[in-house]
């Protein structure tokens, strides 16, 4: 398998509409639960964000791998079952070889199966398309969702205790201990952004700073019209 | 080409049937047979028992792979939770081998049975510490440990769960405010019952700006946790054989 590939303009696409012209949060508003409840922290951010793009690229590539063999009656109860064991492999994994990020993710590492991201991509992408692309948008998806994720965790936890990446070593490792900084000392904090009316007001504004972003792409771009890709990738070849 | 070596005819068929096998495993997996298969109904709960049967396998697997490892874990961090309240000079022994399971129904120390660990130098119990929860914070139940030292003085108490308001309740957390630290060395004996209380409430201990009511249960279920201790001290400590 030639990994050029994903240069190519098919995969391009997919990167960029997992990255930011189909945000699963920005534009799809999908997954609003869990990326309020876990973004108090911007490493907090990124555990999840990493967990749910391990869950995507996953679930795609065994949907996709079996394509063929779930009839449509009963697709939707095989998704479930199918991203219900990964994620639970993801906790029991998490549990036993990185317990502190366990006790710290808690509760929403399971409910990553509820993030209808997930299910959507299946259904969406998955279940139509050969394993490469299937797994590529499971990753762009996943990373876009990440990069909210971290955004936004960094926004609200700026704003709520004056730190970034606190406990960065809990996730990364020791030799990730320099990202954990003190921007404002002895902060006062401010509650509103530490609980999730004050992240979803923030997810409020960056929603709309995408939608300013891309009018103004759009007028400095105007003469590129884009040729629609097909995302329906011909079978066979080396795929 | 290698001349094919000598199998053993047992050996001979079984690799033939494999092929055989391989074979109409291709035929019944072309996209043009499943098309026909898809519709029918015990192909359909055929496929839906295969994914079950596979997923309950892998979690199987998952779960024999890992179960001691995750074991090892929970004890890991109650052994840390419980060196948090007793200082290691004072026993030799591993706490989690040296307990005794007491029953606390009545001591109100959110469960039925509480398990208190025993810290022992040269066979001499010296501190006991054990788990407890205050069922009524403010947004939840408050989990702690505390260690107790032979005369009923509090070597240490720690919370190591809880949902309070962030900025707010959370001071109770060691991490947040060194307000836990103001009970130690404090014992029934010396202070008396009606100063086990924030200072709102006519005690001496501190309440947080914002947050009464979780300081406020916190210092009572510590008096809980130290009335338990008091009507069981004998057993705890005489249990030297």
């Amino acid at each position: 398998m030639n990994l050029s590939v994903l240069f190519s303009a098919p995969y391009r696409k997919i990167a960029r509409d997992g990255l930011w012209d189909n945000n699963v949060v920005l534009k799809q508003n999908l997954a609003l639960c869990p990326l309020l409840a876990v973004t108090g922290t911007a490493t907090n951010g990124l555990g999840m964000g990493l967990a749910t793009m391990a869950v995507m690229v996953a679930s795609n590539a065994a949907v996709s791998i079996s394509r063929n063999l779930i009839p449509s009656e009963i697709r939707i109860p095989i998704f479930v079952l199918l991203i219900a064991a990964l994620v639970t492999l993801v906790d029991i994994f998490l549990n036993a070889w990185m317990h502190e990020l366990h006790k710290v993710l808690g509760l929403f590492i399971p409910l990553i199966v509820t993030n209808c991201v997930i299910l959507g991509r299946a259904e969406a992408f998955a279940s139509k398309q050969p394993l490469m692309p299937s797994m590529w948008d499971g990753l762009m998806m996943g990373a876009g969702f990440t990069l909210v994720m971290v955004v936004l965790g960094a926004g609200r936890e700026i704003t709520s205790a004056g730190t970034l990446f606190a406990n960065a070593s809990v996730l990364l490792g020791e030799e990730f201990r320099f990202l954990e900084t003190t921007l404002i000392p002895e902060y006062k904090g401010f509650l509103l952004t530490a609980l999730p009316p004050g992240g979803f007001i923030m997810l409020g504004f960056m929603v709309a700073v995408k939608r300013l972003l891309d009018n103004k792409l759009a007028t400095m771009k105007p003469a590129a019209v884009e040729a629609v890709m097909p995302i329906a990738i011909v079978e066979g070849g080396e795929l | 080409m290698n001349s094919t070596p000598e199998h053993h005819p047992l050996t001979s068929k079984a690799i033939l049937w494999l092929q055989n096998a391989k074979q109409q495993l291709k035929i019944w997996l072309e996209p043009s047979n499943l098309e026909k298969l898809r519709p029918q109904l015990r192909f359909q709960t055929g496929v839906l028992a295969g994914f079950a049967l596979l997923a309950a396998i892998l979690l199987g697997l998952a779960d024999l792979a890992t179960r001691g490892v995750i074991l090892l874990r929970q004890q890991e961090d109650l052994q840390a939770n419980l060196a948090q309240v007793v200082p290691a000079e004072f026993h030799d022994n591993n706490l989690l081998n040296d307990s005794v399971m007491i029953n606390s129904a009545e001591a109100k120390l959110g469960a039925e049975q509480t398990e208190a660990y025993l810290a022992k130098k040269q066979g001499n119990v010296t501190a006991v510490c054990f788990k407890f929860i205050a069922p009524d914070g403010y947004a939840g139940p408050i989990t702690l440990v505390m260690g107790v030292d032979r005369n009923g003085e509090i070597l240490g108490v720690r919370v190591i769960s809880h949902v309070e308001t962030p900025g707010l309740g959370d001071k109770i957390e060691i991490s947040k405010s060194k307000w836990i630290l103001s009970f130690n060395g404090k014992s029934l004996d010396n202070v008396s019952l009606e100063l086990w209380a924030v200072k709102k409430d006519g005690g001496i201990y501190d309440q947080f700006s914002g947050a009464t009511i979780t300081p406020r249960k916190v210092v009572q279920a510590i008096r809980r946790g130290l009335d338990f201790y008091r009507s069981h001290q004998a057993e705890l400590l005489g249990d030297e054989k």
